[in-house]
């Protein structure tokens, strides 16, 4: 479920980058507070995640098998703070040394595959459901219902960051449609690997788990400032690179419907709408359309679909493939006269 | 999802030649990393549709690779394998976007072809970017860029850490699968009576080893920092690098060079 680089746009990855950011700061402030020998207990266990994501679990009945999510399970064993930045060092790890999911799809993907499972499923479902006094059978369908929900929203959210980029063509009952049972069943197996997990470390060795069990929750009201903290900024800072072309949203809402924004019916919308006309400052973030291109969205044709156009790209893209290839030649040329060189000498 | 040896060996590959001496390889790694994001955020702010402005950027992974001596081959076979993700979501582009939107007198290419083929160029120029940069800069030394970013060193200790002991327990994993594959021969995965011992065992021995690694490194005078070794001084040369990338890239996000280059050879046929 890692997301690519490809498929978003900058102004999605650096919105998902100061909101993961913002939560990886506090994370830090609140972790340097605990013992020196939790450093390496995180790293060990954030290497542990990712080997054991490489083990095929067979699924009984299917010729298929299952992996093991990461994120729950590290919130489980060292807390959610702490198991956040783990989360997000074996998230740099594999789009650094395995390219999965890029470098600038890592908010994306430190939000989507951890703060869900430690802010969100951790603390709201899996201690609802685990409370104080931790058995065998709460902790496994503890892990198992959080596994479940955490993959849900992971799911949602890779749909919407999808979406919102515009760059692929997918509308989003369609990309919901396909993205979210899907995961349901991948969810389904990870969460019952995980709880089987949880649940043979709680008979086996219980003060793993005891401990973390026993620390103070967190504070949801801290985490939903840092998020507000990180939208204000989102929306303060990173609009002014903001596309003058309709988004992913809107689009699919023309696609579907045929207009750009829904028609709204009804008192309240109406109500609502003469009170947004009043407050808003900036309308449909009105921009200066460029002379040579047509303003989306108003009736006219985007792109300009021209034919001398089309050739002098396709000229033009050749002869720069074929520059690039010429460069490249050079520079290994004047290597290998380099190399001769000093082989001589 | 690759296997375990594909992973060791990725590991082990990109950590050697991290350790090569070309040129790249001497330049400041924060000089590296920020070039580097530079470069993605310019590829990916290309519109859906500007595949042939966005082809020039491929310069920067050629000009990379054969300057700091990267072997193409293992890097595409990397690609081969997480592609299904970038394919998956952008094959479904040219069965939504019918509009013809190249049309040449032979042949007419609709929206959707145009919008997976840049799907899959940015696919290729971003991974090979984030690769090439391990390739040349290593783990240590993107700690160092880290550290010079003001990055908390908990933090920072911590990801050095995770990578090294990652090749460990991936070692780790390969012995106990092994082990369990000889005695359930026909299997294809762990059965799932197994699912919670074999990984919960791993996981008990992980634990304890962090507690091994620990006292090791207080024995080893351990005080709570990670020394990532001297961090190299900027030079004239790092700064020509970051800014003659950077103003190249500038270039060809607004200059959209082969329509231009096109348009004159076109003229000159005229």
């Amino acid at each position: 479920m890692h997301m690519a680089d490809a498929l978003i746009s900058p102004a999605v990855g650096a919105g998902m980058w100061a909101a993961a950011t913002g939560i990886a700061l506090y994370s830090i402030k609140k972790v340097q507070d605990m013992e020196n020998h939790k450093v390496p207990l995180m790293a060990v266990m954030g290497a542990f995640v990712f080997a054991a994501q490489m083990i095929n679990f067979s699924i009984p009945g299917t010729g298929s098998s299952g992996h093991l999510g990461g994120g729950l399970l590290l919130a489980i064993l060292l807390g959610p703070y702490a198991g956040f930045l783990t989360m997000a060092s074996v998230l740099i790890i594999q789009a650094l040394f395995f390219a999965d999911g890029g470098l600038l799809a890592l908010g994306c993907n430190t939000f989507n595959l951890g703060f869900y499972s430690c802010f969100i499923i951790y603390p709201l479902i899996y201690r609802l459901i685990v409370n104080k006094k931790p058995s065998t059978a709460r902790l496994f369908t503890g892990t198992l219902i959080a596994a479940v929900i955490g993959l849900q929203l992971g799911a949602f959210s890779v749909v919407l960051e999808t979406v919102v980029s515009g760059r692929t063509e997918l509308p989003f009952s369609t990309f919901i449609m396909l993205m979210q049972p899907i995961h349901l069943a991948i969810g389904i197996v990870e969460g019952l690997v995980t709880a089987s997990i949880v649940a043979f470390v709680w008979q086996a060795r219980p003060e793993i788990i005891e401990h973390t069990s026993s620390t103070r929750g967190i504070s949801v009201s801290r985490v939903l400032a840092a998020f507000a903290l990180a939208a204000i900024l989102t929306g303060g800072v990173l609009s002014w690179f903001a596309s003058t072309r309709p988004d992913g949203l809107e689009w699919s809402i023309a696609k579907i419907s045929g207009q750009e924004q829904l028609e709204s019916n009804g008192t309240i919308h109406k109500v609502l709408a003469a009170v947004q006309a009043k407050i808003a400052f900036l309308p449909d973030y009105s921009f200066k359309s460029s002379p040579e291109l047509p303003a989306a969205g108003h009736g006219q044709q985007w792109p300009a679909v021209n034919g001398e156009t089309s050739f002098a790209g396709l000229i033009g893209g050749i002869m720069t493939l074929l520059l690039a290839g010429l460069a490249g030649l050079g520079i290994m040329y004047i290597k290998k006269l380099r190399k001769a060189k000093v082989l001589v000498e | 999802m690759p296997t375990i040896a594909e992973s060791l060996n990725n590991i082990r590959l990109l950590d050697e030649l991290s350790g090569q001496a070309t040129p790249v390889h001497r330049l400041h790694p924060l000089t590296k990393l920020l070039t580097t994001l530079s470069f993605l955020v310019v590829t990916v702010s290309f519109g859906k549709y500007d595949l042939s402005a966005m082809l020039p950027l491929i310069i920067y992974p050629v000009a990379l690779m054969i300057t700091g001596d990267i072997p193409f081959t293992p890097l595409f076979k990397r690609m081969l394998i997480i592609s299904p993700l970038a394919i998956g979501l952008g094959i479904f582009n040219p069965f939504f976007d019918r509009e013809p939107l190249i049309i040449l007198p032979w042949l007419q290419i609709s929206g959707g072809w145009v919008s997976f083929t840049v799907i899959m160029l940015k696919f290729v120029l971003t991974v090979l970017a984030a690769l090439i940069l391990v390739a040349t800069t290593g783990i240590t030394g993107i700690a160092s860029a880290l550290r010079a970013l003001r990055i908390p060193k908990i933090f920072v200790m911590q990801l050095i850490l995770t990578y090294r002991y990652i090749a460990l327990l991936l070692e780790e994993v390969a012995r106990i699968l092994l082990a369990y594959s000889l005695r359930s021969p026909f299997s294809r995965g762990v059965h799932f009576s197994a699912w919670g011992s074999l990984s919960g065992q791993l996981l008990i021995k992980t634990h304890l080893r962090a507690q091994r690694v620990y006292e090791s490194m207080l024995c080893r005078g351990f005080a709570g920092e990670y020394n990532t070794g001297s961090l190299k001084r900027f030079s004239l040369l790092d700064l020509a690098y970051f800014t003659g990338f950077t103003l190249f890239f500038i270039t060809v996000r607004y200059g959209n060079i082969p329509v231009r280059i096109g348009a004159l050879i076109t003229d000159l046929i005229k």
